[in-house]
């Protein structure tokens, strides 16, 4: 009773945040909808006994991938007129092909249960703790993509850095590598000095 | 009781919100990859449900991995909006129309 009334909430305030982020005239209010629709996600994941991906998600999506939205968003100077012009116009046709989607999904989820019925009481999931156990999966079957993961990782942040790197002409800064590298003969210059006849 | 098509359906609903919010605001390349993101999230939904109600892990582990390239996809994004903003002074999509697409 307490898990159908906690659903109903969480899903609820899910779905407002999601169209919050869609129609939301400020970028940074959208960015914001979208951090609640994640920690909504997260309440929702820790009730299917996903604790690991639902902390996750908050650690990750939250703490990071949101973060760099927002200051993405600052950072940039938005004309948002400009960008919402279309917006009226596009309505109908992004409400009818949602409407679509929902029905046909609705139809083929809830209407027809997939052709089997999947309503256990219980959850059949291992009963040791959710990281322990995807742990044990994801370093046992899942060690090659894992990898792979970590590599896609690096790659992100290779070129992220290479994209947003720009050299600026005008800029003054250090070259080290030719202060380390100078040499007395390229400074100093000794001078013999005649000493001037005294009139 | 809550069953697994409630969380379809929900997953659904939030997919269907992404795809409409790609048709309204197909000029904002910000609000697009929240667009994206949000479908991801519903995505996971489906893999975490049915991860739940089939007893099985391998779910999780791929909602793992989406979480992954997502964060990669969505730092390259913006890496490249930041670019684009930078040679165009502004986010507009049709701006970007130098391939004659």
């Amino acid at each position: 009773m307490l898990t159908t009334i906690l659903f109903y909430v969480f899903a609820t305030v899910l779905v407002g945040a999601a169209l919050g982020v869609v129609l939301s005239r400020n970028p940074v209010h959208a960015a914001l909808f979208l951090v609640l629709a994640f920690f909504n996600s997260a309440a929702l994941w820790l009730l299917l006994e996903a604790e690991f991906l639902g902390i996750v998600l908050v650690l990750v999506y939250v703490g990071a991938v949101m973060v760099l939205f927002l200051f993405v968003v600052m950072m940039l100077d938005v004309n948002v007129a400009q960008l919402r012009e279309g917006f009226v116009r596009n309505a109908p046709l992004g409400a009818v092909i949602a409407a679509i989607m929902i029905g046909e999904i609705i139809y083929a989820v809830w209407t027809r249960h997939l052709g089997y019925d999947l309503r256990p009481a219980a959850s059949m999931l291992p009963p040791a703790s959710n990281t322990k156990a995807l742990g044990a999966v994801l370093y046992t079957d899942y060690v090659l993509p894992f990898q792979l993961a970590a590599v896609v990782l690096l790659i992100a942040i290779v070129a992220a850095i290479v994209l947003t790197m720009r050299r600026r002409p005008g800029l003054k800064q250090q070259d080290i590598a030719a202060q380390v590298a100078v040499r007395r003969e390229d400074r100093v210059r000794i001078v013999k000095v005649e000493p001037a006849e005294r009139p | 009781m809550i069953g697994l098509p409630h969380f379809l359906v929900l997953a659904g609903v939030l997919f269907s919100i992404a795809v409409a919010g790609i048709f309204l605001n197909r000029k904002n390349l910000i609000v697009l990859l929240m667009c994206i993101e949000l479908m991801l999230l519903a995505v996971n939904f489906n893999f975490i449900a049915f991860s739940h109600w089939l007893g099985n892990l391998d779910g999780q582990v791929f909602v793992f991995f989406i979480l992954t390239v997502a964060a990669a996809e969505s730092a390259i994004g913006l890496a490249i909006l930041v670019v684009v903003f930078r040679e165009r002074r502004g986010i507009n999509v049709e701006s970007l129309d130098a391939m004659r697409g």
